[in-house]
């Protein structure tokens, strides 16, 4: 052995560094941080095309928000004793005041962000012990809490930048790039919601949408152009953020499958039998929240069931109570509600659905 | 090879970083001569055996120093001629002083007298059983159990196959691999030795995917033993007895029991090849293949280590360090032991030595759970392993019992995705021995 | 108008009857036979609910108590007044009142015992226990982490400079510590033992010197000062707490023991008390 004869160059370990720790000793490189950084890079296309339909001015509320977000965290971390910058370092904070932001009207004035990030932050996540603990999605907390507090101000929609650049009403909206109070349109949903509904199958019930429910529109609801949140606009840049999360592996594909497939077919067997009631299963699909919701609000990991079967009763139970307000609510949106509600029900569905163990006997007697 | 063929479970990991180009290509060599071994007695699962040398006697190689108490232990034999200088306690791997027979070497590893012998094509079954524990033969693989005890099941199992181990699921780890890819003919012979004991006609080696040479090898002779390799899908924890026998059978074994409840017997293929040894050469198991690696090792290789050897000279085989390592592992990172000491001896069980670099050595700066679920699906076991995390950090064991912690194979699958670090396994280590505790 | 208010302040007469009649009807339908003598027992116990006495609880305690399973004196929380005063309400014998108090042998803190590495996981004595036996370099001695402590239901154990020390005045000797600390360090001694042997390892002395500045190292002066007093087992002396004597705050300066291994329980208490190193992420 030629090493062993050179021996003296035999640098050999001295044990000054050993640590002592459990198996396994290697781990992941993923860590939460990264997941939330990732779910941010997932929520990119959708924030652009918010900004391309609602210009500069959407663009504002979504940084200020995440701002205002990331200052109510370490406000509260300051105030209970918690190390600040270790707690927003994770970015949870920022994922929550971006979503909350995708979740507001484009014209929403900036003192309503202030509040939404302090009921985020604190009602939806802090008080219950900060990440993990939360039972439910902070962003959609203060949505909710927004939305019944100053209904006028969250259901004030501007209108989109058109394809069309013969529309007028875009370009006075962009021409300011200031919200524009006197220039509102209404959500797709919105006006399903005031149509009158046609209990029986006459040619009238199957024209009673064919103003919002047409190729033509619901093409424009693909691509993004129709009233709405920041971040509901365009379903395309939506679903690349969805699949690209999916791809990651950051969230459960049953999840948005089971969720977009409820709600599919409850309004499409309601569609078939009384068309004067509910649009196409199409036109439920691409308009509203569900798409957002599906991919970013429903699977977020802390309120959501851990085994993949529990997330298929979840999902499903979101799509059954996003049908139900949709179709009979006063609400003309009910994704924000239905997850809500499924959030709370998520320790329940976590006991039903735990998983027997490899190798499971039941014992007799 | 279609993707049909290669075998798998449900749950488990892919570590992005085996290790184990380190050290696959290095044959395996022997170790020289040291001037001391120490001979840990308790090298096995069950009572320590009795020595029977004191200080002063002359031990030749191959010697009996240490005979089997009871049936559950086995026996031990000088690793080389020399005398023996008493029974010292000395660092053992699982961090307590445990005793050791000390032997100074005479240079000479001059071997004593070999046990005759046994063409086992002839021999009956009873004689096969009493050399393999006449060998001191035990798994290799891991725990370190009596390998005759595991080749005598009890009446009322009816055992029909025989699964050899050589997944070598362990990141890092190469020593299986060398010896099936060198040694193929020993490892299926003792395969077959441990099959005419059992009376079984199944017998499989199951090996993962990474070794496609190591699968040549044996295919090549795998026939004339009447055996069949099966190869294994890539993934951790594809050795454990439990997700290989369900991986290469499809049974399940059930939970508490052990694989003779589904008709298996798993076997490590380094207990195979001492198999062989000590049945067609009459030697005793007094050295095996260890894997010496590492990021800091100079030299990783596969090594031919006499038990007793301090793991310090075997580092100094392998060329010593290129930097101060931050983590000596008896065992592959995964399910292997931290050491606080470079005097461990290597044991029967030691199937590698593994130096971490400082800069990997510190991996938990916990937060709290975020519930993503990975655990769940790492879970070999398929258990919830972050809800029994949380039962444990609220003290509350009776939960953890409930929730199946006792099922924790503790093969670190869920503390190694767990994007907060988790120390997942301590917690389950820790749940386990207060609810023994409380059982008492 | 009138009928309105009529029809509401009816109905909800009626139905606040009809409640309280199935809520007094259940009420009699599922009443617990208490008896009385209980709640005394309980009401004069403690309350703390340490478990002390081998029951799940105070009100346990009291139920065996009256039961005649169990002396009033079983309780080590309550001082003799209460226990003689539970005795004469219930009109029982008292029985004979065993005093202990728990004592941390291990003189091993910071400074004294070598710690041999950086541990990495979760800061609790069971856990670390589990990992190669524990961070420190003695494996007999206290780790340090606050498992104790932590399940004192009187506060009576502080951690000190990574060692745990017994305050005698707060302890009652329930003897929770003693089945939480993993490594048996701790042991319940006669409440009026003031001398203690402050080490716990059989190991070698040569091998306890190795680690620790303050060991056992099995040297025998203390017996051979007083053989009625301590006993020397293979490396490791201890008190003989079942003589008819302690020894006293003279023996130990007269004995001078080598390492300082023989301590009173004030001298145990008034180990440097310097900033822990690595206790600040304790839990």
């Amino acid at each position: 052995m030629s090493e062993n004869e050179k021996n003296s160059e035999v640098m050999l370990p001295t044990g000054s560094e050993l640590v002592l720790s459990s198996s396994p000793h290697l781990s992941s490189p993923d860590s939460v941080r990264r997941i939330m950084y990732k779910v941010l890079l997932a929520l990119v296309p959708a924030a652009i095309a918010g900004v391309w339909f609602f210009g500069f001015y959407a663009l504002v509320v979504m940084v200020v928000t995440m701002l205002f977000c990331v200052g109510a965290e370490a406000l509260w971390c300051k105030l209970a004793g918690k190390p600040v910058m270790g707690t927003i370092a994770d970015g949870s904070a920022a994922v929550t005041g971006l979503l909350l932001a995708m979740n507001l009207p484009p014209g929403v004035p900036l003192w309503v962000c202030l509040i939404g990030a302090f009921l985020a932050i604190w009602l939806g996540k802090q008080i219950f012990g900060g990440i993990g603990n939360n039972p439910f999605n902070p962003a959609l907390v203060a949505r909710v809490g927004l939305l019944i507090a100053l209904p006028a101000i969250m259901t004030t929609w501007p209108v989109p930048r058109s394809f069309d650049s013969a529309d007028p009403a875009a370009k006075i909206t962009h021409a300011t790039d200031t919200p524009v109070d006197s220039i509102t349109g209404a959500t797709p949903l919105g006006e399903v919601g005031t149509t009158k509904k046609i209990l029986d199958k006459s040619e009238a019930a199957y024209a009673n949408f064919q103003a919002v429910d047409n190729d033509a529109m619901l093409w424009k609801y693909f691509l993004g152009e129709k009233g709405g949140c920041i971040g509901e606009t365009s379903v395309l840049a939506l679903l690349i953020g969805g699949i690209l999360l999916i791809a990651l592996k950051l969230i459960n594909w049953r999840v948005p499958v089971c969720y977009i497939g409820t709600v599919a077919i409850i309004t499409g067997l309601v569609h078939f039998f009384y068309p004067g009631v509910s649009p196409s299963p199409l036109f439920h699909i691409l308009t509203g929240g569900l798409m957002i919701g599906a991919f970013f609000m429903a699977t977020d990991m802390v309120t959501s069931p851990i085994t993949s079967t529990g997330c298929v009763v979840f999902a499903v139970g979101c799509g059954v109570i996003t049908s139900v307000i949709r179709l009979w609510g006063n609400y003309p949106e009910g994704v924000s509600f239905s997850i809500l509600f499924m959030n709370a029900l998520v320790p329940l569905i976590d006991r039903w659905c735990s998983q027997r163990p490899f190798g499971y006997v039941r014992k007799r007697g | 090879m279609s993707k049909k063929d290669i075998l798998t479970f449900d749950g488990g990991i892919h570590p992005v970083s085996d290790g184990k180009a380190l050290s696959c290509n290095a044959p395996i060599t022997a170790a020289p001569l040291l001037d001391k071994y120490r001979v840990l007695l308790s090298e096995n699962v069950g009572k320590l055996p009795k020595p029977v040398v004191k200080a002063g006697d002359l031990v030749k190689k191959y010697q009996l120093i240490a005979e089997a108490d009871g049936f559950v232990s086995a026996n031990l034999h000088s690793p080389t001629s020399g005398k023996v200088t008493g029974i010292v306690d000395v660092p053992g791997p699982m961090g307590t002083l445990i005793p050791a027979i000390e032997i100074e070497a005479d240079g000479q590893d001059e071997p004593c007298e070999p046990m005759p012998a046994i063409d086992w094509h002839k021999a009956d079954v009873k004689e096969l059983l009493k050399r393999t524990a006449d060998a001191g033969l035990v798994g290799m693989g891991g725990a370190a159990f009596p390998t005759h005890v595991k080749l005598s099941p009890p009446p009322d199992k009816t055992i029909d196959t025989l699964i050899l181990n050589g997944a070598e699921c362990e990141p890092y780890l190469t020593a299986d691999h060398r010896l099936m890819l060198e040694q193929p003919e020993r490892v299926l012979e003792g395969a077959a030795i441990s099959a005419k004991i059992l009376n079984v006609k199944n017998v499989y080696i199951g090996v993962e995917a990474n070794k496609i040479d190591a699968i040549e090898a044996l295919g090549r002779r795998a026939a004339e033993f009447g055996i069949k390799v099966a190869t294994l899908k890539v993934q951790y924890p594809q050795g454990s007895e439990k997700q290989l026998i369900m991986a290469i059978t499809g049974r399940k074994v059930p939970t508490g029991g052990l694989p003779m409840d589904a008709g298996c017997v798993v076997q490590n293929v380094g207990t195979a090849a001492a198999m062989t040894d000590a049945v067609c050469r009459g030697i005793p198991l007094v050295e095996r293949v260890t894997t010496i690696t590492g990021e800091v090792v100079k030299n990783p290789g596969n090594w031919l280590l006499k038990i007793g050897t301090p793991v310090i000279k075997a580092i100094e085989f392998a060329g010593g360090v290129t930097a101060e390592p931050g983590k000596l592992i008896l065992g592959g990172p995964m399910m292997g032991f931290a050491q606080k000491s470079f005097e461990v001896p290597v044991a029967k069980n030691t199937s590698g030595i593994l130096l971490l670099p400082v800069e990997l050595s510190m991996n938990y700066g916990s937060t709290g759970c975020i519930r993503c679920g990975r655990c769940v699906e790492g879970c070999p076991m398929n258990l919830i392993p972050c809800l029994l995390g949380n039962a444990v950090e609220a003290e509350r064991f009776d939960l953890a019992a409930q929730n199946h912690v006792m099922d924790c194979l503790e093969c670190g699958s869920c503390a190694y995705v767990c994007p907060a670090h988790r120390p997942l396994v301590q917690h389950m280590r820790r749940a386990k021995a207060e609810i023994r505790k409380r059982k008492k | 108008m009138n009928t309105v208010v009529l029809i509401a302040v009816v109905l909800m007469a009626v139905l606040g009857l009809a409640l309280g009649v199935v809520i007094g009807w259940f009420a009699k339908l599922f009443r617990v036979e208490t008896d009385s003598r209980v709640e005394l027992v309980t009401e004069l116990l403690p309350g703390a609910n340490c478990g002390g006495c081998g029951k799940a609880g105070c009100s346990d305690f009291a139920k065996s108590v009256v039961a005649g399973e169990n002396p009033p004196s079983k309780c080590p929380v309550s001082s003799s007044e209460q226990i003689s005063a539970i005795a004469m309400a219930l009109g029982i014998d008292a029985g004979e009142s065993f005093q202990q108090r728990a004592v941390v042998c291990c003189g091993g803190d910071m400074e004294q015992t070598k710690r041999l590495l950086n541990y990495n996981g979760v800061l609790d004595c069971v856990s670390a226990s589990l990992v190669a036996g524990g961070p420190k370099g003695c494996s007999y001695g206290c780790l340090g982490m606050g498992t104790c402590a932590h399940h004192c239901p009187f506060g009576a154990i502080e951690m000190i400079n990574n060692l745990a020390v017994v305050h005698r005045e707060l302890c009652v000797g329930c003897g929770n510590c003693v089945a939480a600390c993993p490594r048996g360090v701790i042991k319940l001694v006669p409440a009026d033992a003031d001398v203690h042997i402050y080490c716990n390892s059989p190991a070698k002395g040569a091998a306890k010197k190795q680690v620790c500045n303050v060991p056992c190292i099995g040297c025998r002066k203390c017996a051979k000062f007083a053989p009625d007093k301590f006993t020397v087992n293979g490396f490791l002396a201890a008190v003989n707490y079942q003589a008819e004597a302690f020894p006293t705050a003279e023996d130990v300066s007269a004995v001078g023991c080598p390492t300082g291994a023989l301590l009173t329980v004030e001298e145990h208490l008034k180990i440097e008390q310097n900033e822990p190193e690595w206790s600040a992420g304790k839990k």
